[in-house]
């Protein structure tokens, strides 16, 4: 006797057209990060001026995006995290934990033996176990996202330094070093990953039933869990995303330093936030761009390069860096205020 | 309990769903207690009550985002138990909320299909939940609704509307509608109801909630109505129960004579508090009134008719578009509460816990929170003044216990409204503005809230009660003012209203 409400369907009525993926891109994809856009053109002048050649080299562009990748890889996963009005502290600390327990002795003996693939394997299992934790802690324990990561930071660092014993690990295994820290199709490895990572993201966040849920969950937690969705579930996958990312994030790490350590990471966590925040997604969820974070992370590796290239000290980046987070929010508060007149 | 052989123009069969003996407790108050009735499939069963009667928490026991403690649903006569809204969704029981279930930064297609994303393989079939939403939004009477828009940029009546196609957009065999009403004009209620009838003669059964009883007249085939988390009459037929006795189950007699002797305000009572030509939101009406020294006025009217939007306005925590507030002659800062305080305004919100109540902090610290730089030398607090001032309106205030040191959580409905009496007391306001005062608070305790109230306007105190009972509007105030839609429809000394008056001057903003 089960009866359908379906109301009766009347044609139709108009919607816009359908847009491809590429003009979508042009239109609101580029529209929305205009600020962060005219920032990145900003600095590449400001390069251009202060290094010249140094800087506009092909060479050294890819020194910025090799600079970004890992961070960025890591500040992916992240956005999911900020989208649903969380935080994660200790991405930093998993992507040590994952690096030192992927460069183990022993796991470095046993990728000897059979493949390099199981150190790339080692890491993101670590790391996603690790970002489990996390979500179980805050999605069932009820544990604040800050609190829970902060305790997480900690603990994954002390962790690795066990592990670890304070001493760097070198890298042995050719093969590895030779598959990630290499170049393929004319590009580093790891700004393939860092590239795939992205697209991946995107697709996650703006094209599937997850992302939708996401964004429902950081808009409104109630509204979704009486929509019916398992919001302790989706918040709890959400956090092993993050900690995956980190994992990815260590092995390119490995790559790029041939080591695995203890420090590696370190204070990663707040770049990863800022880069995230200046793109665009709103601290208190809802709003979430992978598009505004790449740029973010684009940003700031494109500051440090200039930085660098001009022999300014770390310090003076430091304050730089201070300034953009704050004017780049700013604007795009200003951005936003006028887009919701119009 | 049900008398089945009374069902009137509710079509027979079996029941759909049955509630029996529902009990819903919350830390320190039963919110429902022994509720039962049913619904038939085809049927519109009305669910009638004031404010805090427990119908929104009976909805949610319904939609299974709240568990029972007590009591049995019954499906098509087997007992369920909804652990999770997913649950109930999935028997077929669809809810449009009164708020919350809209996610404002998602589009309106997104929001019609969340939770049931139409997808390939994981991935969102965006387009054709577009076109399906377009289509329901068209079958609503609403095809100027964007599916492409984000929810947020829709009106409350649009977000409504947003609200009924999800629901819709599900195979649903009972819907719950929370005052789907509320925030519709005549013109879409029509349309509402038309999509009720086409849903009752395909068997679907529909729970509806309303505060307007011609709506129910019009629509209803039985009624139940709830009482401070009781239901004093369980599937009443529509056509043999008349509005007097609804009005009466509805608000019950309990409260009658509770109300202390109103004094009229001295002749030559000076003017305190103006008001002119406030204009509280774009597209409403200017409303001007004064309120003379130890002078009480009334905004009666139903929830939603503008009332709390009013003193939100007067006391700044919302910005008017124009007009303006003035205490003593002087105007006050559009939209500022600072200016408003300094001004010597008090408030005494609505949501008592979460709008005024500092709830884990003591009652010296909620006393003194409006007036803390009074106890203060150059900046520090002086513990000893500030205990001492606040035991003084622990003991104007007659609380129980007489312990200023208590956390404000500890305290019961009552002496937790008196609790902010005593911050504006203690401030020394001239002005109070009082929503909804006895929201809350057991009889008992009203009774002690309405003295101190009379007490107030005595000592000079200018006041404006809000309240959406009406009783208690007219017990209270000297003048009464009838606020519907956002207008002031009428206005009237006390003594020269009814209740049914009232009711039938909102009513009148209906075209139904």
């Amino acid at each position: 006797m089960s009866t359908s409400a379906r109301t009766e369907l009347k044609p139709a009525p108009s919607l816009p057209p359908r847009r491809s993926a590429m003009k979508w891109l042009l239109d609101a994809g580029l529209r929305r990060n205009m600020g962060l856009i005219l920032a990145l053109v900003l600095l590449a002048v400001l390069g251009t001026v202060t290094a010249g050649d140094r800087f506009a080299d092909s060479n050294n562009v890819m020194t910025i995006v090799r600079l970004a990748a890992v961070t960025g890889v890591v500040s992916i996963g992240a956005t999911f995290v900020i989208t649903i009005a969380g935080i994660d502290l200790s991405v930093g600390a998993i992507l040590a934990l994952s690096a030192v327990w992927a460069t183990t002795l022993s796991g470095q003996a046993f990728a000897d033996s059979t493949s390099w693939i199981f150190m790339a394997l080692t890491a993101m299992g670590v790391g996603a176990a690790a970002g489990l934790v996390n979500g179980i802690l805050i999605a069932y324990g009820k544990v604040v996202s800050f609190i829970t990561t902060l305790a997480m930071m900690a603990a994954a660092r002390g962790l690795a330094e066990i592990i670890s014993d304070k001493k760097t690990q070198i890298i042995t295994v050719e093969p590895f070093l030779e598959a990630v820290g290499g170049n393929l199709f004319g590009l580093p490895v790891i700004v393939l990953v860092f590239i795939l990572v992205a697209i991946g993201g995107w697709v996650l966040l703006n094209r599937t039933t997850f992302g939708r849920r996401t964004f429902a969950i950081g808009g409104n937690p109630e509204a979704a869990r009486l929509a019916g969705i398992k919001v302790e579930r989706h918040t709890m996958a959400i956090y092993a995303l993050a900690g995956l990312c980190a994992g990815i994030g260590a092995f390119m790490l490995m790559a790029r330093t041939t080591t695995g350590s203890a420090t590696h990471g370190t204070g990663l966590e707040l770049d990863v936030i800022a880069a995230v925040v200046i793109g665009g997604t709103l601290l208190t969820g809802g709003r979430g761009s992978i598009f505004g974070t790449v740029l973010g992370v684009l940003i700031f590796s494109t500051l440090t390069n200039i930085f660098a290239l001009n022999n300014l000290s770390l310090s003076v980046q430091l304050v730089a860096k201070g300034a953009i987070i704050v004017i780049a929010v700013l604007i795009q508060r200003q951005l936003a205020a006028r887009q919701s007149r119009t | 309990m049900s008398d089945d052989e009374a069902t009137g123009t509710a079509p027979q069969g079996a029941h759909l769903l049955e509630m029996r003996g529902i009990e819903k407790r919350f830390p320190g108050i039963i919110a429902l207690q022994d509720v039962s009735f049913e619904v038939s499939a085809g049927e519109v069963h009305c669910l009638l009550g004031q404010n805090g009667a427990g119908k929104s928490t009976l909805i949610k026991v319904l939609a299974g985002a709240h568990q029972p403690n007590e009591g049995q649903i019954l499906l098509d006569g087997m007992e369920v138990g909804f652990s999770s809204p997913d649950d109930a969704i999935k028997a077929g029981i669809g809810t449009m909320y009164q708020e919350l279930d809209l996610v404002e930064s998602l589009t309106v297609a997104e929001n019609i299909f969340l939770g049931h994303e139409k997808s390939r393989g994981g991935f969102s079939s965006r387009r054709a939940e577009q076109l399906e939403a377009a289509r329901l939004l068209a079958s609503l009477g609403h095809p100027e609704i964007s599916p492409l828009l984000e929810a947020g940029a829709l009106s409350a009546a649009g977000q409504q509307i947003v609200s009924m196609a999800r629901a819709l957009s599900r195979e649903v065999r009972l819907i719950i509608m929370d005052e789907p009403s509320a925030v519709l004009d005549s013109e879409e209620v029509r349309n509402l109801f038309d999509t009720v009838r086409r849903l009752t003669a395909s068997g679907v059964a529909v729970i509806y909630i309303s505060h307007r009883l011609e709506e129910i007249r019009v629509i209803g085939d039985r009624i139940t109505v709830l009482k401070d988390g009781r239901a004093v009459a369980s599937n009443l037929p529509v056509s043999e129960t008349p509005n007097v006795e609804l009005i009466k189950l509805m608000t019950g007699r309990s409260i009658t004579s509770v109300f202390p002797p109103v004094a009229a305000p001295a002749p030559d009572a000076t003017e305190i508090l103006a008001v002119t030509d406030l204009v509280v939101a774009p597209g409403h009406d200017p409303i001007s009134f004064s309120v003379r020294a130890g002078e009480v006025l009334g905004l009666a009217g139903l929830v939603g008719s503008g009332r709390s939007e009013i003193l939100g306005a007067i006391y700044g925590t919302t910005k008017p578009a124009s007009g303006t507030v003035a205490i003593d002659g002087k105007r006050l800062r559009p939209g500022s509460t600072v200016s408003a305080v300094n001004a010597g305004m008090g408030l005494c919100p609505e949501e008592r816990k979460s709008q005024a109540l500092l709830l884990d902090d003591t009652l010296v610290a909620n006393f003194t929170l409006a007036s803390i730089g009074r106890y203060a030398t150059a900046g520090f607090t002086s513990q000893r003044r500030e205990y001492q001032a606040s035991m003084e309106q622990v003991r104007n205030l007659e609380l129980r216990p007489a312990d200023p040191a208590r956390e404000a959580r500890t305290l019961s409905g009552g002496n937790q409204q008196k609790v902010v009496l005593g911050r504006w007391l203690s401030h020394g306001c001239r002005v109070l503005l009082l929503d909804e005062p006895s929201r809350g608070v057991d009889v008992g305790a009203r009774s002690e809230i309405y003295n101190l109230i009379a007490g107030l306007s005595r000592a000079g105190i200018a006041i404006v009660v809000v309240s959406s009972e009406l009783e208690e509007v007219l017990g209270l105030s000297h003048e009464v003012l009838v606020v519907s839609e956002n207008r002031i429809v009428h206005r009237a000394p006390a003594s020269e209203l009814s209740e049914h008056q009232i009711l039938d001057l909102v009513m009148e903003g209906t075209t139904l």
